[in-house]
């Protein structure tokens, strides 16, 4: 559906997007991923036949965004970093007048305004100026304004900044919600909403690619192992750490115990096993030691540890200690 | 077509939400409706002294009331056409709008020529608002019409240039203020060009004096139509806008 190659955009002094080649298929949810400043703007704006590309060339549902940037436009939908808002029109008013700038007209045109009007949940500020919006309305106007001519694919450049955590899941299921029909793109630095929302993320960062992968896949190249976090407390109030980390060393599969946190006398653990299933084991060898599982969790490593080990910016503590530990 | 239609519509209606409209028109009738009663009370005080001479000078409300009168209007408008065009596109640009109406499957052509109409219609509007006055004078005398509306168009078009100049320099910064100052100092400049012919006679002098608007505007006041001066405009509109148009394609291209 997209298809990116060589992609690049370089301003006066900087590359903001070098060379940037990726390819999304039909239907896919896709998380555009990157530190501030990565270029992912500009990329989202060189799909968009708003700006122009260096060099390289993407096409877009078959469309090439330099030869035929009408066609392009007319297929896709498209929410910028700010919503692009009239202050002086009504919610209502200005969907219906984005709606007639995509081509739509009479009585589609009403059906689709009270359709986008619902589905983003703004149809209770439907007569209210846009100037006199919250920020978080105006997010979600942004977002019903990017899908009312049903376009086939989806550009949306951070969708769940400035919404509240309510909103956040609604707009998330919202954007799975209109995958199938409709291939999306969405910007964010968010890593969780990258796992939750998107089957595949695109990693950039300061204009190169840096990974292009399912989110599944990219969990689980970046450590082969699993890890897993369990908290133990003891029972007598004491826990003997070195005990602890020993019987569960013991522990067939087990190739690393560290020491994580403690709240009291609650103390977590993070186990890196090889591979297989050594939860059953481990909590068995817990309890027969005479200690209390508080917690056993599967510690999917998450993509903010993928994303800093790739895109090798300065990580915060955890890879200190990573390395410290090595 | 049907895309030009829905900006000028967009843009008519964000004048007339916003005071700026009504602004505009109340201050354009307010000072042209001082000008005509002038030139009216001027007109009469005239007519009376020379009856008391005994003279019978011929009196023309066409030659006497109108003529001035349009080429004060002509005038008082470049001073209200930088308020008409400078929200046209630095607004859009400030306000992030640009990248919706550049994303749209929507031609450039279709959104400059869509706020152009939108500015002509507002100015056309003011101009409507003066012809209240006019009506007065056919009221209670016989003036010619013919040169009046030949007065009029000379004003659309002198106004179209002008409006056309104003929407490009709006396309060349984000700042509102910005636009409207440069634009009313080039309409201020395009204005007193025409001075130099006063003292010079030389070629340059003459190309400065072509190039003033108000040069081309003295046949339309006379109530005559010259196909050169219909020319003059037309060329200022068509590169007015097609400025514009490079404008906003070199626009993307450097951003
Ligand atoms: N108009 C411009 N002129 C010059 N440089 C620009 C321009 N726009 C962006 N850049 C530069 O291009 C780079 C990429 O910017 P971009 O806005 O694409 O980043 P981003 O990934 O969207 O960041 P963020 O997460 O902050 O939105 C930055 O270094 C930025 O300074
Ligand atoms: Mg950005």
């Amino acid at each position: 559906m997209i298809t990116v190659k060589e992609l690049t955009k370089r301003y006066a002094r900087n590359t903001a997007v070098d060379h940037i080649s990726f390819e999304v298929q039909k239907g896919q949810i896709v998380g555009f991923l990157g530190p501030n400043g990565a270029g992912k703007t500009t990329t989202m704006r060189m799909l968009t036949c708003f700006l122009p590309p260096t060099a390289g060339g993407a096409t877009v549902a078959g469309f090439d965004v330099l030869e035929q940037p009408l066609e392009v436009k007319k297929r896709i939908g498209y929410l910028p970093e700010s919503p692009p808002l009239y202050p002086e029109m009504e919610t209502g008013e200005y969907l219906s007048f984005v709606g007639k700038l995509k081509g739509l007209s009479g009585a589609e045109l009403g059906k689709q305004v009270d359709y986008v009007c619902e589905r983003c949940a703004v149809a209770d500020v439907k007569n209210k100026l846009l100037g006199k919006l919250s920020k978080g309305y105006r997010q979600r106007v942004g977002l019903a304004q990017a899908i009312i001519h049903n376009p086939d694919v989806l550009i949306l450049d951070e969708p769940t900044a400035g919404l509240d955590p309510k909103q956040i899941n609604e707009t998330r299921e919202l954007i799975k919600g209109l995958a199938g029909d409709h291939t999306i793109i969405l910007s964010t630095h968010i890593l969780p909403e990258v796992e939750q929302t998107c089957e595949q993320v695109i990693i950039i960062n300061k204009g190169k690619l840096v990974a292009t992968d399912s989110v599944h896949n990219l969990q689980n190249r970046a450590r082969g192992a699993e890890t897993v976090l369990v908290e133990i407390a003891g029972r007598n109030g004491s826990l003997e750490m070195v005990a602890v980390q020993s019987r569960l060393q013991q522990i067939a599969g087990v190739s690393r115990v560290q020491f994580k946190t403690s709240h009291g006398n609650r103390n977590v653990f993070e186990i890196e096993s090889q591979k297989g299933f050594v939860r059953g084991d481990l909590a068995r060898a817990v309890v027969e030691a005479g200690w209390d599982l508080n917690e056993l969790r599967p510690a999917a490593m998450s993509l903010e540890e993928i994303f800093l080990q790739l895109t090798g910016s300065e990580a915060p503590t955890e890879q200190a200690a990573t390395k410290g530990a090595q | 077509m049907r895309n030009i239609w829905i900006i000028w519509r967009k843009e008519m209606n964000s004048y007339f939400v916003s005071p700026i409209a009504y602004l505009l028109l109340t201050m354009f009738g307010l000072i042209f409706g001082f000008f005509f009663w002038n030139a009216l009370g001027y007109f009469a005080l005239m007519g009376m002294e020379s009856q008391m001479r005994g003279q019978m000078f011929p009196m023309n409300l066409n030659e006497q009331v109108i003529r001035p009168l349009l080429s004060n209007a002509s005038v008082v408008g470049l001073f209200f056409i930088p308020m008409i065009t400078m929200r046209l596109f630095a607004e859009e640009k400030r306000s992030g709008t640009m990248e919706l109406l550049a994303t749209s499957p929507i031609r450039d052509l279709e959104v400059i020529l869509g706020k152009w109409f939108a500015a002509v219609t507002l100015y056309a509007c003011m101009l409507l608002f003066t012809a209240l006055n006019f009506a007065f004078l056919f009221k209670y005398g016989n003036p010619d019409w013919k040169p009046l509306a030949i007065g009029y168009l000379g004003l659309l078009l002198q106004a179209g240039g002008l409006l056309a100049i104003g929407t490009f320099i709006s396309t060349l910064t984000k700042n509102q203020i910005i636009a409207g100052a440069a634009t009313f100092g080039v309409c201020l400049l395009l204005w007193v060009l025409e001075w130099v012919s006063g003292y010079e006679t030389a070629t340059w002098a003459q190309v400065l004096a072509y190039m003033s608007v108000i040069t081309h505007f003295e046949s339309f006041a006379k109530g005559v139509l010259d196909t050169k001066d219909v020319i003059f405009y037309l060329t200022v509109i068509f590169l007015g806008l097609f400025f514009t148009a490079r404008s906003m394609e070199s626009l993307r291209w450097r951003s």
